[in-house]
């Protein structure tokens, strides 16, 4: 992208302030919204009052725990990274894009408090959206003549880990070939209550999210409803449990050939 | 044959009368199916299932004659399908009614894989997936790690990877062409693409020291210069593809039968492309001209003079023409790229990033260089700790997420990358093309006949090991 050759903002060193747990109770980044009056935000059945977290808790420089090592590299506490809610002006074509994405959403009686968190890192800018609209906020995206996000490039699930609120993410990265402009929208649900890692399906607006969902709940379990056929597409159909998820191990899942069994990697010789 | 055909009567019979009774396996006559061990047939719940291995195909078709619908299973297994890529094909007589893939095959946790390795190692997990272009996906990951970073590399380094990326491209569209031909019949199409594939993987395998799977483009840059004759050996390879390219044109491209096979297959328009997701040689047969080198650069794409090629049929043919033009085009940036290569470094100076030591062949192939081991064990401690945790621990990239893309042979390459902090991914995405592009397969199939189905995945150029990484 030949946005990246002016980052607005330099990526936060973890442990600095805006990296860190004291965010719970900032601000839940409906400031950049203000321009246009925007409602309180509505109840929802998620809504998180930070912005969603994006990474946990980092111990010790080599990942040793509990080897007796004196050192002092396994006490090391990295705290979580956390996006840092951009801005205005973001700079760059974002702007005046916000600008447009605002008043397209005022046009279809979208609340834009549906978008939690404007983020502008490293020359790309990522929507925290919430998920009840988001198929409406995709087809905004899409259809408006000062948008035209006509393109789905890519759909992904990410785990940020146990430990984490909200801890699975859908990412969609939406391409503009009108205007060359790239946008990601990221959508977090909870999975502890499996009823909840729900997210409504956008194949009715891009119709190439289709295996890519069909990818992103064989790998972590995210449910997209309104899928026209949610199966598996890369593990065998009765395949348990999430690939991709982080507490799903690497290997060492028992190979039903002669009685074999090989360790997971993760729990061989690691160096970090 | 034809003598005895013609004049019965005044030879003997050429075989005696005992063997006229002896089959072979592919004998097509009653009693020669019998004598086929693969072509049963089993009644189950859903009717009978019949399972075909070529010749036996007239008694199956006699035998089902009377009903309207036949469910053919196509693959995983099968010459004609491009792969470990399996259809399930619904048909009325020979047209396509429905068509449904199966893909996951050669799925082998390379996301996975890549979060448990350093940045470093990722490189050589991804250039495993799609095999015929290692090395878009090597530049797409190393592009993204250095925009993770805030890196910029020398410009030495780029000029090599548009260098090596289109010599990838020809050998990748080589492929692309001689699989297809061969799955249509095109025998000397085969044999004639994988001749001048192999040029282009000669030239590789001279440049970065593998055919395939390379890992030669690294974070921060390559890993190693080239050779000190490149120029030479790439001009010679330029000249060898000069000449030989026009050779298809006239082996395939006036061919009626080529031509027949491939005028109108597969057709698939460009608002089908664009909500499909399709990019790449199938996207511009549509007539968009959508080519990441052009309208989103990068390692200075903007500074060589290229055309992308357009065509409007949105068939089979056109993309192959495509493919074609293609190559010709990236033989123009390789002489461009010839032009622009100036010494200077290859790698990002920064010694926490750079990979520690300066890499030479010896004996035993490509490794540390002895005087950088002689430094680490003999001079400096330092060095050596230095040496030891970039290479075992890795460097940290700061946390945040990016997204880059850049035109593979096959379309848009996206790398998704999730970084939190540490020595090793947290999450690496990739939008394979492959993957993506097979989601056309029923638009492009349906409603025509089943010999078209292979010239429209053949048009596709599906790599099964990046669609199911």
């Amino acid at each position: 992208m030949t946005e990246s050759d002016d980052p607005t903002t330099t990526p936060p060193q973890p442990g600095e302030a805006q990296s860190s747990a004291e965010r719970a109770g900032e601000s839940n980044g409906s400031d950049a919204l203000a321009p246009i009056g925007a409602e309180p935000a509505r109840a929802v059945r998620v809504a998180p009052a930070q912005p969603p977290p994006a990474g946990h808790e980092r111990r010790g420089m080599f990942g040793v725990s509990g080897s007796g090592d004196t050192s002092g590299y396994g006490g090391l506490r990295l705290p979580a990274y956390t996006p840092p809610a951009s801005e205005r002006p973001y700079g760059g074509w974002f702007d005046e894009f916000f600008d447009e994405f605002l008043a397209a959403l005022a046009e279809n009686q979208i609340d834009p408090s549906e978008v939690q968190q404007v983020s502008v890192d490293r020359g790309e800018i990522t929507l925290y959206v919430r998920r009840e609209r988001l198929v409406e906020i995709c087809r905004t995206l899409r259809d408006d003549s000062g948008l035209r996000f006509e393109f789905c490039s890519s759909v992904s699930g990410v785990d940020y880990g146990p430990d984490v609120p909200q801890r699975l993410h859908v990412v969609y990265h939406l391409l503009s070939m009108t205007y060359r402009r790239r946008v990601r929208l990221e959508v977090s649900v909870d999975v502890e209550d499996t009823a909840d890692a729900h997210v409504p399906s956008v194949v009715d607006v891009y119709a190439t999210a289709d295996w890519q969902e069909r990818e992103a709940y064989d790998m972590f379990g995210i449910v997209f409803d309104g899928h026209p056929a949610l199966t598996r597409i890369l593990m065998p159909d009765d395949w348990d449990g999430f690939p991709q998820r982080k507490d799903y191990p690497l290997g060492g899942i028992p190979v039903e050939y002669k009685g074999t069994e090989i360790p997971p990697p993760d729990e061989r010789r690691a160096y970090s | 044959m034809s003598d005895s055909d013609t004049h019965p009567a005044t030879h003997p019979p050429s075989t005696p009368p005992e063997l006229h009774s002896a089959t072979t396996g592919t004998d097509t006559t009653g009693p020669g199916s019998d004598s086929d061990p693969y072509a049963q047939q089993r009644k189950t719940t859903e009717g009978s299932v019949y399972t075909v291995t070529g010749g036996d195909w007239d008694d199956v078709i006699s035998e089902v004659a009377g009903d309207e619908k036949i469910i053919m299973n196509l693959g995983p297994q099968h010459p004609s399908t491009h792969g470990v890529l399996r259809l399930v094909l619904e048909l009325e007589g020979e047209t396509v009614t429905s068509l449904r893939s199966v893909i996951g095959y050669l799925h082998t946790g390379i996301e996975k894989n890549t979060e448990y390795r350093t940045w470093t190692q990722g490189v050589t997990f991804v250039t495993r997936m799609d095999y015929l272009a290692p090395l878009s996906n090597e530049a797409a990951y190393c592009m993204g790690i250095e925009r993770l970073l805030g890196i910029e590399i020398p410009k030495r380094a780029e000029v090599i990877r548009v260098l090596l990326l289109e010599i990838n491209r020809i050998s990748s569209h080589l492929v692309a062409i001689a699989t297809g031909g061969m799955e249509l019949g095109a025998l000397t199409g085969m044999t004639a693409g994988f001749r001048e594939r192999e040029e282009a993987l000669h030239l590789l395998e001279y440049l970065t020291g593998l055919r395939m799977n390379h890992a030669f483009i690294r974070p921060g840059g390559v890993a190693q210069d080239l050779p000190a004759d490149t120029v030479e050996k790439v001009t010679e390879f330029v000249k060898v593809m000069d000449k030989r390219l026009p050779e298809y044109d006239k082996l395939l491209t006036g061919q009626p039968i080529w031509q027949n096979r491939l005028k109108g297959i597969g057709y698939l328009p460009v608002d089908a492309c664009l909500s499909l997701g399709i990019t790449g040689p199938v996207l511009r047969s549509a007539g968009l001209p959508w080519d990441l080198r052009k309208t989103d650069p990068y390692f200075g794409y903007q500074e060589y003079e290229f055309d992308v090629p357009v065509a409007h049929e949105a068939d089979s043919f056109a993309r192959f023409l495509l493919r074609l033009e293609e190559m010709h085009q990236s033989l123009r940036i390789i002489k461009q790229a010839l032009e622009k290569l100036e010494p200077g470094p290859i790698m990002v100076e920064d010694a926490k990033i750079a990979w520690p030591a300066q890499l030479s062949i010896s004996s035993d192939g490509m490794g540390n260089s002895l005087a950088h081991v002689r430094k680490i064990m003999g001079q400096s401690m330092e060095s050596l700790i230095h040496h030891f945790k970039l290479v075992t621990e890795g460097f940290s990239v700061p946390a945040g997420q990016v997204y880059t893309a850049i035109e593979s042979p096959r379309g848009e390459l996206g790398y998704h990358m999730v970084s939190d902090g540490g020595t090793r991914p947290m999450r690496v995405h990739v939008r394979d093309p492959s993957f993506i592009n097979l989601q056309a397969m029923p638009a492009m199939s349906e409603g025509g006949m089943v010999a078209d189905v292979i010239a429209a995945v053949a048009s596709l150029d599906p790599v099964m090991g990046g669609c199911d990484r």
